[in-house]
Parts: structure tokens; C-alpha cells; sequence
């Protein structure tokens, strides 16, 4: 098989999939022309995420990737989730294939919009650099320098 | 399980199986061998190339066993390209909706020095005759057009491009790789000069195929070795393979009215009651199409997480999706039709055989519609779609 079962099984039940009307932060990555968008919603209380919610438009890994960072953030310190990288989220799965890394990479920066955003609207000063604006061309292209980056 | 992918590869017949098990026990002779054993085989060879020259209206000599599709696309190719160095041509001319066995080949040839036309198609997957007759040149030396698409199925006016071919004194080469056994193949009404086929189109085996080449084009090894194949296509024939491509290609050939009636009524079924999705297209022509194949486009959702939800319900399907593809683009057929590529990433094929079932298609009728709602309710896209925030284009 393609995919690992911890990847088959967040495939078939995604975790936190949904809407979220009350959202205090909204993150969207990825683009509809490369295949990928995900959309991450976040509730926070007291500098931890109380909730989170995903919606994404993709393949297995896209719909997996998403659905277990979800679980990884979700309690945890605002803090502790920014620390939430792409190849952790491949190892809690038990691997992606090589052409599906840029789906971790996605769910990461999908964390990372949607606690940029819940920044934003709540007037908390961040590093902006430190941050993907969600607006790359493509996002494969960018992950794939990233992910070369972080392998290295 | 519901198998249909009968486009990327069929079941190998009862019969198919049955002609060629005395050539793995009793008949293992080499064909090149003068003892009986050896001799016996060769019998069976030149009988099975005497009845696959007759169902697409050719003589024995012009067929010449391959391993496939791709290598008689290859051979095919290259062989032009060195009657052309000869004749101090360098241009061919195809379509852009070809199989990558073509394409690649055509893209090897422009590393060489060949200059290319990849000719456009239309929104059914047609090239137009105007196009091919005005991208003709005098350093034109072959056309490259497929008889029919392998996702879409559309059907080339193959008659038509091989008369235009044959006035103007150029090579036709079809990659009939789709069509064998499924259209009515006459390469002597239809002018074509070299043909690819693939015995595990039409319930043959794997890895046997032919390349026809009519008599008088002229043929170029692609391979050393051995005398087999009148010197041009060396290495040891596959006789057992060959039997059982003889066989399934006799009986689809005599099927083939039958087996088409029935398979288009399985896919017509497919299209009214998919087509009854919201926001969905059907990809490639519905009149010039193969009685076998279903594609179509469903908005907001992607392709491959589609296959794998229909697999999980037991489904054996295919999409042009970017991740099926292994690569970042979505089908260049579907590209190529005009889809966006939001839309290409969207799409299903169901090809059918005759061995589905009406049942079969009734419980793909059923799971489609689930699977794609499933899909929809986590896509963002289908979400901004809904709300207005993002222009339906199907």
C-alpha cells in the first residue's frame, strides 16, 4: 500500500474535521491549482488551544496530515504548537511517501497561518518573518525549498 | 471487488489462459531452434501473427512481436527519426494528448535535434485536420497520432489523418494501444503505416504487444541480438505471450459489435446518473469515445482521496489528479481539453470490460454520489464555492 495505517486511518476518520463559527484564529494554505488547501480553525483561552477544527481539499496525505496536527495542537500552550514541525508530523503518522512530504509541510503551515491570524486579529505583536503568509505562488515549490532546508 | 481499470490493464481471459498453459509445459521449445521442439513453436508463432494480421487487416509479415505499447511506440519513433536523418528531414509532427510512451519520446527527440508539433485538441480531445495539414512541412517525416485516448477516450479521425498522410507522402504512425480489439482497426482503408499495440488491453498478457509495420515503410533496429523477427526485433520470442494475445484479440475482434453495445450502455447508464451530481463534466466527446470509458470532473474535491474512499467501498477506479500523476501538474490530457486545473485534479475514470456487471455499475451509481458529498463537506474549496466566495467554473 501507498500509505501507512496510521495515515489510512486519519484518512477514513479525520479528527476535528469541520467548521468552527466561533474561530479566534483561521489559517488557510496551499493552492486549489497544485491540489492542496487546508484550512485550520483555532479557539484559544489563556495563551492555550482549547479547540481546533480543519477543513482541507487534497489527497490521503493532505486529508491525514491535517486531521493528526489537529490532535498534536489541540491543549497544548500557543507556544508549544509553533514548535509543531512538518517531520513530526510525518513521524506520527509512520511516514509518507517522498512525494507527500509537502503534505506535512502544509499541515505545519496551516498551524501557523491560523496562529498568525488569531495574532492579527487580537493586536499581539509577532515576528513576521517567522511566518508563511499563506500567499505562495505554489505551495509545492516552497515547501520543496523548505523541506530541503530542514533535511539538511 | 468492482474492477474498473480496464484502460490501464484487463483480466486475462479464460481463453487466453487456456491457449498459452501447453507453452510454460509441453510446447517450450525456442522458436529459433531447428529441432521439432523449437520447430513446433515457431508453428505456433506464425499462426498467432497470421491471426492477429487478419483482425486489423494486415498480412503476417507485417507484424512484428514487441513487449508492449511503449516499446512499438518507441521502435516505431526512433525508426522514423533514423529514415528521416537519411532523408535529411527532422520534423514530426503529434498531438499533445498522446501517452507518455509517445511523449517522452517525442521530448527525447527534440534533445536530438528533431523539432516537434504537439498539435492542440479540442474541449473533446479532437485535433483538427486544418492544424495537422498546415503544420506539415517539407522536413516533415512522420505524424504520431494515437487512435484513441487512453483517459478520455476519444476517438481520431484516423481515417482522415492517414489520407492527409499518404497524399503528402509522410509516415503515420497510431499508437492503437486503447483501440485494439475495442474499435474496427483496417490499416489498409486507413492508411496508417505503423501501428502499437498491447495484448493486456484486450484480456491477453503483459509484457507482449506488436508494432505493424506495412510493407515497404522502412524499419530500423532498436535492439541487437539475435536473427528473431526477420532480423529487426531480436531476443527470444514470448510465445506463450504471443498465443495468448492471438487468442484474446480473435475473440475480442469477433466480440467486439456485441461486447461495445453492451459496454455502452454500462457507461451511458454511468454518465446519466453521475452527471446528476451538482457541478460536475463529463471530460472528452460523447459521440467520438470508446463504448468503455467514463471520465468525469466533480468540483471541490481532489481526485486521489476520491480513488481511495471508492477503494475502501471495494472500487477499482483511476483519476488525472496531480497525486495519481506522481508529479505537481494534473493530467495533460485533461489540461490539454481546457479543464482548469483545479478541475483536472476533480476527475474519475471508470473503464469498463466485458466481464462488469450491471450490479456492478448499480453499486457505483450508489457509492459515487456519498463519496464525493463526503469529500465536499471537509473541502474548503467546496465550502467557498458554496458561500459565493469562489466562482463555480463547472
Amino acid at each position: 500500500m501507498l500509505y501507512s495505517e496510521k495515515v489510512m486511518d486519519h484518512f477514513r476518520n479525520p479528527r476535528n474535521v469541520g467548521q468552527m463559527d466561533d474561530a479566534d484564529g483561521i489559517g488557510e494554505v496551499g493552492n486549489a491549482k497544485c491540489g492542496d488547501i487546508m484550512r485550520m480553525y483555532i479557539k484559544v483561552k489563556d495563551n492555550i488551544i482549547t479547540d481546533v477544527k480543519f477543513m482541507t481539499f487534497g489527497c490521503g496525505s493532505a486529508i491525514a496530515t491535517s486531521s493528526i496536527a489537529t490532535e498534536m495542537i489541540k491543549g497544548q500552550p500557543i507556544d508549544k504548537a509553533l514548535e509543531l514541525t512538518n517531520q513530526a508530523v510525518v513521524e506520527a503518522l509512520g511516514g509518507l511517501p517522498t512525494h507527500k512530504i509537502h503534505c506535512s509541510v502544509l499541515a505545519e503551515e496551516a498551524v501557523k497561518a491560523a496562529i498568525k491570524d488569531y495574532y492579527d486579529k487580537h493586536g499581539i505583536a509577532y515576528d513576521k518573518s517567522k511566518y508563511c503568509a499563506g500567499d505562495c505562488p505554489c505551495v509545492l515549490e516552497h515547501d520543496r525549498e523548505e523541506v530541503k532546508k530542514k533535511n539538511n | 471487488m468492482i474492477y474498473l481499470d480496464n484502460a490501464g490493464t484487463t483480466k486475462v481471459s479464460a481463453e487466453a489462459q487456456k491457449a498459452m498453459m501447453p507453452f510454460f509445459s509441453n510446447i517450450y521449445g525456442n522458436a529459433s531452434s531447428l529441432h521439432t521442439a523449437g520447430q513446433i513453436a515457431k508453428e505456433h508463432l506464425e499462426k498467432a501473427r497470421e491471426v492477429i494480421a487478419k483482425c486489423i487487416n494486415a498480412t503476417a509479415d507485417e507484424i512484428f512481436f514487441t513487449s508492449g505499447g511503449t516499446e512499438s511506440d518507441n521502435w516505431a519513433i526512433k525508426s522514423a527519426m533514423e529514415f528521416a536523418r537519411l532523408k535529411g528531414k527532422n520534423h514530426i509532427i503529434t498531438s499533445s494528448v498522446e501517452h507518455h510512451a509517445v511523449l517522452h519520446t517525442m521530448q527525447n527527440a527534440e534533445k536530438q535535434g528533431f523539432s516537434v508539433t504537439y498539435l492542440p485538441v479540442d474541449k473533446d480531445g479532437l485535433i483538427s485536420l486544418t492544424d495537422l495539414e498546415n503544420a506539415i512541412t517539407d522536413k516533415t517525416c512522420l505524424v504520431s497520432i494515437m487512435f484513441a485516448n487512453n483517459e478520455i477516450g476519444t476517438i481520431m479521425p484516423i481515417s482522415k489523418i492517414g489520407k492527409l498522410c499518404h497524399e503528402k507522402g509522410i509516415l503515420f504512425h497510431t499508437d492503437a494501444v486503447q483501440a485494439v480489439g475495442h474499435e474496427k482497426i483496417d490499416t489498409k482503408a486507413m492508411n496508417i503505416d505503423m501501428l502499437s499495440m498491447s495484448a493486456h488491453k484486450f484480456h491477453g498478457p503483459k509484457g507482449v504487444g506488436a508494432l505493424f509495420v506495412r510493407k515497404g515503410t522502412p524499419v530500423f533496429n532498436f535492439m541487437f541480438g539475435g536473427a528473431q523477427e526477420r532480423n529487426r526485433r531480436p531476443g527470444t520470442e514470448n510465445v506463450a505471450g504471443i498465443v495468448g494475445m492471438a487468442e484474446a484479440l480473435r475473440i475480442a475482434t469477433e466480440e467486439m459489435e456485441k461486447n461495445n453495445a453492451y459496454q455502452k450502455q454500462l457507461t451511458d447508464r454511468l454518465f446519466e446518473n453521475l452527471g446528476k451530481i451538482p457541478h460536475s463534466k463529463i471530460n472528452g466527446s460523447r459521440k467520438h469515445r470508446l463504448a468503455n470509458n467514463f471520465n468525469m470532473s466533480f468540483e471541490g474535491i481532489e481526485g486521489e482521496s476520491l480513488l481511495l474512499l471508492l477503494n475502501d467501498k471495494g472500487i477499482c477506479a483511476s483519476s488525472g489528479s496531480a497525486c495519481t500523476s506522481g508529479s505537481l501538474d494534473p493530467s495533460h490530457v485533461l489540461l490539454a481539453i481546457g479543464l482548469p486545473h483545479e478541475v483536472a485534479h476533480g476527475s474519475l475514470r471508470l473503464t469498463t470490460s466485458k466481464y462488469t456487471t450491471e450490479k456492478e455499475i448499480d453499486a457505483v451509481i450508489k457509492a459515487v454520489p456519498k463519496v464525493v458529498e463526503t469529500l465536499r463537506k471537509m473541502s474548503p474549496v467546496w465550502d467557498e464555492l458554496e458561500k459565493g466566495e469562489r466562482k463555480h467554473v463547472i
